[in-house]
């Protein structure tokens, strides 16, 4: 599995309430909340992203509420990955049961800059900055993680083992 | 080697004899809650599993508390969804607006988060039970359709930062400002996946609603949950309100803890975080002149009855400042009744103040309060994020209720001891 595209960038605590403002969560409904990802902190994301985008970010990123609103935002919004130097844990988990790639990578998140294009080849956790022809490793996911992602999320899993 | 609390609760639900942090394990779950945002997103993914059940009917909690009494369309259809599920399912937890309350202060008052259990919730302050023992975290969505199919969840077994308290906390001091003051000093990814427990002879000068407002806002430090130790303040607490069975556990003595730190309850100041997050905290003798457009007393933080003493206690007799807009909200409808009882609602309106029924409305920018751009309001809510409130270039600063009343008082963030008598 690979991901390529261009990098939208932001900084510390990236929180949920920035990602889909509370405003907006009297639906669920994937494609209406990606219309207003990251509106709070960047109202020209929604305008620019294209699918395959990727988000870098600094450490703790989904910091805030356990919506899982905004991995489904995010995710609908087109972006194929999240690097983050940390992501706040509830987050994390959140983006894993609803197979949202994300990779912590602090080297990664130092050396990419917004607007540069980046492969990602989650099997190795490989990541390749095309414009500034650098490569960094990402910490591969714990175990169990990689058996809940390849069953396809949780919801899967469990379904399959019940 | 020895296990923290959190550990060793873990450890009795994943039926192991030891468990170690980093460990993966499957623990058996005491309760699976959920509210009006998060419950339609998990009853669609329950609907996948295939199963047709809920693991057990009475350790599932369903509470529409966020935009309810419903705000618009859209949250009718969202909370109409949740109660026909909870009808199906026949769950018996399940709340409706004459009965509810903010979750994590209803859960604790119906008895349903007893010491010793494993509860997650889809919301992140489900860290609020620890207060009573518990290990509580929040999870997601797809996280509490499998809790309620399944009655297991996953965890990463959590090291543990230890914090000892000690000493009393002085008049207008209370739980809020104590963790506010640890927020402010570890910072809001300074506990990140890890336990944060609270122990020492301080914890005996933390009245329940302290610790309850406490452990509420462990997940504003980036921890997994907060625990205190049960003494018989908790005891006591559980004994009018529980109606199961609990078990204590304690840390072992050899427990291992990643950092440690002394709190000296009383060498806290009355504190407030400034925007725009809960970690950028002052003291009151440093905030300076902060005018204000609203005040918020309320939420899962402090929206119970000491809080609603608290605020009664400063604005009685008293008219909250010209205009500006107080709001008040209690948790609960049992602390709703409470307050009325003890004259305190009357009290209140009578200063100005406009008095909520309990939802969790302005907490999160949902309804019933929200900020123009350019407004500013104190609110003894637990996040100060951007546009949390309303407008994203409106202003929060978290205190607790007597700040939040003493600034209802003069219009600008105000010490209470300025306006006391
Ligand atoms: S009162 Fe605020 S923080 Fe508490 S559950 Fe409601 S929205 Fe969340």
């Amino acid at each position: 599995m690979q991901a390529k595209g261009k990098v939208f960038k932001y900084g510390d605590n990236v929180d949920t309430d920035v990602i889909i403002p509370a405003r907006y969560l009297n639906t669920s409904d994937p494609a209406e909340l990606a219309k207003y990802c990251m509106e709070d902190i960047d109202a020209s994301f929604v305008k620019t992203v294209r699918p395959g985008d990727i988000i870098v970010a600094d450490k703790n990123f989904g910091s805030g509420s356990s919506r899982e609103h905004a991995p489904i935002a995010i995710k609908a919004a087109g972006i194929s990955v999240v690097i983050a130097r940390t992501f706040a844990r509830i987050f994390y988990r959140n983006a894993i049961n609803i197979g949202l790639p994300i990779l912590e990578c602090p080297e990664a998140v130092a050396g990419i800059e917004a607007g540069d294009t980046v492969e990602v080849d989650f099997s190795t956790g490989v990541i390749h900055n095309v414009t500034k022809s650098t490569t960094y490793q990402a910490q591969p996911f714990p175990a169990f993680m990689q058996e809940l992602i390849s069953a396809g999320g949780l919801i899967n899993y469990i379904s399959r083992n019940k | 080697m020895g296990m923290t609390m959190t550990q060793k609760i873990l450890a009795a639900h994943a039926g192991l004899e030891e468990v170690v942090a980093g460990q993966l394990i499957q623990a058996n779950l005491d309760m699976v809650l959920g509210n009006d945002i998060t419950t339609p997103v998990a009853v669609r993914e329950f609907a996948k599993i295939g199963v047709t059940e809920v693991f057990d009917k009475q350790k599932v909690a369903i509470v529409p508390d966020h935009f309810t009494p419903n705000k618009d369309i859209k949250a009718a259809e969202q909370c109409k969804l949740i109660r026909e599920f909870a009808h199906d399912k026949e769950i018996e937890n399940y709340f409706e607006v004459g009965e509810m309350g903010i979750e994590h202060a209803l859960l604790p008052e119906k008895g349903l988060v007893v010491p010793g259990d494993v509860v997650i919730g889809a919301d992140s302050h489900t860290c609020t039970y620890g207060a009573l023992g518990a290990f509580s975290t929040g999870i997601g969505s797809t996280d509490m359709a499998a809790g309620m199919a399944t009655g297991k969840a996953w965890f990463k077994v959590p090291a543990a930062i230890k914090f000892v308290l000690t000493g009393k906390p002085s008049k207008w001091v209370s739980g809020k400002d104590v963790i506010l003051h640890i927020i402010g000093k570890i910072g809001v990814d300074g506990a990140l996946y890890k336990s944060m427990e609270f122990v020492g002879d301080g914890l005996a000068n933390l009245s329940m609603d302290d610790r309850l407002s406490m452990a509420n806002m462990a997940i504003e430090a980036g921890a997994k949950n907060g625990i205190f130790l049960v003494d018989e303040k908790t005891l006591e607490f559980v004994k009018e309100h529980a109606t199961k069975e609990y078990t204590i556990y304690e840390p072992d003595a050899d427990a291992e803890y990643e950092m440690e730190y002394t709190i000296d309850l009383s060498t806290i100041r009355p504190t407030v975080s400034f925007p725009h997050l809960p970690d950028n905290t002052r003291t009151i003798d440093e905030v300076g002149e902060i005018q204000l457009d609203q005040v918020v007393i309320g939420s899962c933080t402090n929206g119970r009855i000491e809080d609603m003493r608290v605020a009664a206690q400063i604005l009685k007799g008293k008219k909250v400042a010209k205009g500006l807009r107080v709001i008040v909200f209690p948790a609960t409808q049992k602390i709703y009744l409470q307050a009325l009882r003890e004259g305190l609602i009357e009290q209140m309106v009578e200063a100005g103040v406009v008095f909520s029924t309990p939802t969790c409305g302005p907490c999160l920018g949902g309804h019933m309060g929200i900020l123009a751009k350019g407004e500013r309001a104190i609110a003894t809510t637990n996040r100060n994020f951007v546009g949390r409130m309303g407008h994203p270039e409106s202003e929060v600063y978290l205190a607790s209720p007597a700040v939040a009343a003493a600034s209802a008082l003069t219009g600008r963030i105000s010490n209470p001891e300025e306006v006391a008598e």
